[in-house]
């Protein structure tokens, strides 16, 4: 070994061989044991033989990758649909999206293109290993606290990533201050009014601390909230693009059709991001968007099972800006609601936050509560002046639900179930096993 | 409507109770704007009548609440908030008697000091006898349960909740926590076990780090704070309701 150098060199090509051989093998191995998709523990077990892998497996592709609070899965979904059209994409669909979770997804082919979902706090430390095409930052709002970060943090650890990725183009919720502030520090931004249903964490500018208002006459325009700082004047700027209700106004006044199964103003803000990004890597935006329309569910999201006489429908609520959307979607009505939550340390412990959310809303449903918080949840609905029934055990809280005769004649068969993360996995095995 | 027994300043009997949510877009991260629900609740239960007022960063302060409520923020919009209470006068509502509940920042910044965007000292408005510092380098930041005993304000049982900050807060010489630490940290991490306190009570000032919201989690403290402005309070029968408290504090409890 006269030239170490040369040494290394082959050494790392012959590591990272021997790293998706082994991803390969692991993942395989974890779903033939039915222990889950195994993207990550083959993304592990790659990263032990090669610690570099994230970059050796980025290197020769095409890759997008979508960050943000809320939605990142199911806009990664929309975005893969889009880019399928012509070459099916590689994706960490099953919501692997720390480090090893990217290098397992990206493990199984060296140059398909990719869509990727990734953590939000997690950005920084990956973005200069996966060199993407196009980052989509959809927004930053308040989320499990006690184990995360506050997302002033989050916004910081973006705006100092950014600048690094050069030639990539950034696709960011210019609806959301703390998003524009870290997106401004790229150099190329497409800014995207894609609409934002929970304000509460964007009162505060991310420069000054001063107080950002809102122009309510800037949302009748149809054009989103325009918004600006009282103390140093930063402001939306202004939008590339538009979402407005179901129409997507796009640069050169082209408006295109959102069209989707998936519900909720949510979903039509997540495939306009998606819409364009795929506009940036080669798919215009209304053949994208003619692509999403038929996704009924995204990982259990929105999907629906039978039980006994009713239809349920999944959804995932695991913050406060997450439930300002579901209430839109479960409305008003006597439809049965099931709510369940764990706050397991996965989940996020602490469930103060839970009067953040305006449980009010939902007093008119026929309300039952399960999970190892229920207690806390109870008490929650309770100060908002919401009758309900507390039901130990998912399998019986959700029978017991379906056999509640609210709603009208037309949605008596329907019911949704709202989980926080861990007992929503619950639902899902349980709706899985046809329960 | 009960007839309360406080005079408000110009003399005339209180027929409501008014409480002030202040800036609750820039102090509102924490949940802590349940405790303005819970305060509601616990009205509603002795059929008093309530009023809630969310005061918005570009309202004029009104003086003449009979409570104030400030919760947990980030570290960003608390000079600002500061500086616009301070110019305001939050001080008057306090000569005028009014109830003064702060949370974590909300407490920060009604000390003397607090850390502000680059941890330089900036002055808060002096209604708490403490002051509160950047946690120092390498500390981590202090996220958990924590349970209090309160010493000052008579059997009320303990209190519950969740802390999670960054400042370390110091007590002035003499001045009075709202109790002694069984679980968590409080205000400050470097105090030794026996030594941990939480929060700072003056008069009808009162601060503390628990979140959850605290008030909602423990409504005989919501009681106590609810008759410094309205004199003792009877007793509330609601069996079902007191089942679930019991329930979501022995969570916390055990």
């Amino acid at each position: 070994v006269l030239d170490p150098t040369a040494h290394s060199r082959g050494g790392a090509a012959a590591r990272l061989r021997l790293a998706r051989a082994a991803a390969t093998t692991a993942s395989a191995l974890s779903r033939a044991t039915r222990r889950g998709a195994g993207t990550t523990i083959g993304g592990r077990v790659a990263l032990a033989i090669a610690p570099d892998a994230l970059a050796g497996v980025s290197r020769d592709r095409v890759l997008a990758c979508v960050t943000g609070t809320n939605g990142k899965t199911t806009t990664t979904r929309l975005l893969s649909a889009a880019l399928s059209h012509t070459l099916p994409v590689l994706t960490n669909g099953s919501g692997a999206n720390l480090t090893s979770g990217l290098v397992g997804a990206l493990s199984s082919d060296l140059h398909r293109p990719a869509v990727l979902e990734v953590d939000e706090l997690h950005l920084p430390g990956v973005v200069s290993s996966l060199v993407p095409r196009v980052v989509v930052l959809l927004n930053l709002s308040r989320d499990q606290l006690d184990r995360t970060s506050e997302a002033q943090r989050a916004a910081a650890g973006w705006r100092e990533a950014l600048p690094g990725l050069g030639r990539s183009t950034v696709v960011a919720n210019c609806d959301d201050p703390r998003v524009v502030w870290a997106a401004q520090a790229s150099p190329n931004t497409l800014w995207v009014a894609a609409g934002q249903t929970w304000t509460a964490d964007g009162h505060v500018c991310p420069h000054c601390g001063y107080p950002i208002r809102y122009d309510i006459e800037g949302d009748r325009s149809g054009h989103g909230p325009v918004w600006s700082c009282q103390g140093c004047g930063f402001h939306r700027p202004t939008p590339d693009a538009v979402v407005a209700g179901d129409r997507l106004l796009l640069p050169e006044g082209e408006i295109a059709r959102i069209s989707l199964r998936l519900p909720g103003r949510a979903n039509l803000s997540n495939a306009a991001m998606a819409a364009m990004a795929a506009a940036e890597l080669g798919v215009p935006a209304s053949a994208a968007l003619s692509e999403m329309r038929d996704i009924g569910q995204v990982e259990g999201r929105y999907a629906e099972f039978p039980i006994g006489r009713r239809r349920v429908r999944l959804l995932l609520a695991k913050n406060p800006s997450g439930w300002a959307e579901t209430m839109q979607l479960v409305g008003t009505g006597r439809r049965p609601l099931l709510l369940a939550m764990n706050a397991r340390p996965v989940d996020g412990r602490d469930t103060s936050w839970l009067y953040d959310v305006p449980f009010e809303q939902i007093a008119g449903h026929e309300v039952t509560v399960t999970g190892a918080a229920a207690a806390d949840m109870s008490l929650r609905l309770t100060y908002a002046g919401v009758p309900h029934r507390e039901v130990h055990g998912l399998r019986q809280a959700l029978l017991a639900s379906a056999q509640l005769h609210g709603g009208r004649a037309d949605d008596f068969a329907g019911m949704d179930a709202i989980a926080d993360y861990s007992s929503f996995q619950e639902l899902r095995r349980l709706a899985a096993n046809g329960e | 409507v009960t007839e309360l027994g406080r005079p408000d300043p110009k003399g005339r009997r209180l027929s409501a109770v008014s409480i002030a949510v202040l800036y609750p877009e820039m102090l509102g991260t924490y949940g802590d704007g349940g405790n303005a629900t819970a305060l509601r609740f616990r009205l509603k239960a002795r059929a008093i009548a309530c009023e809630v007022i969310e005061v918005s960063a570009r309202d004029r302060l009104p003086l003449s609440c009979d409570i104030y409520l400030l919760g947990g923020s980030e570290d960003g919009p608390q000079v600002f908030v500061a500086e616009t209470l301070a110019s305001a006068g939050l001080d008057k509502v306090v000569a005028f008697g009014a109830a003064v509940v702060g949370v974590c920042s909300g407490m920060q910044l009604l000390g003397h000091e607090f850390p502000g965007p680059n941890d330089e000292n900036r002055p808060g408005l002096g209604l708490l006898p403490c002051s509160t510092f950047a946690a120092g380098e390498g500390m981590p930041r202090t996220v958990g349960e924590l349970v209090v005993r309160p010493g000052a304000l008579g059997a009320i049982g303990d209190l519950v909740g969740f802390e999670n900050h960054r400042g370390q807060t110091v007590l002035n010489p003499g001045a009075v926590p709202l109790g002694r630490v069984l679980r968590g940290y409080g205000n400050s991490r470097s105090a030794a076990p026996h030594d941990r306190v939480d929060g700072v009570l003056e008069g009808s000032v009162l601060g503390t780090y628990l979140h959850g919201p605290v008030l909602a989690l423990n409504p005989l403290l919501a009681d106590a704070v609810l008759s410094w402005v309205t004199g003792p309070l009877p007793p509330v029968d609601d069996a079902e309701y007191d089942r679930q408290v019991a329930q979501a504090r022995g969570r916390r409890l055990s």
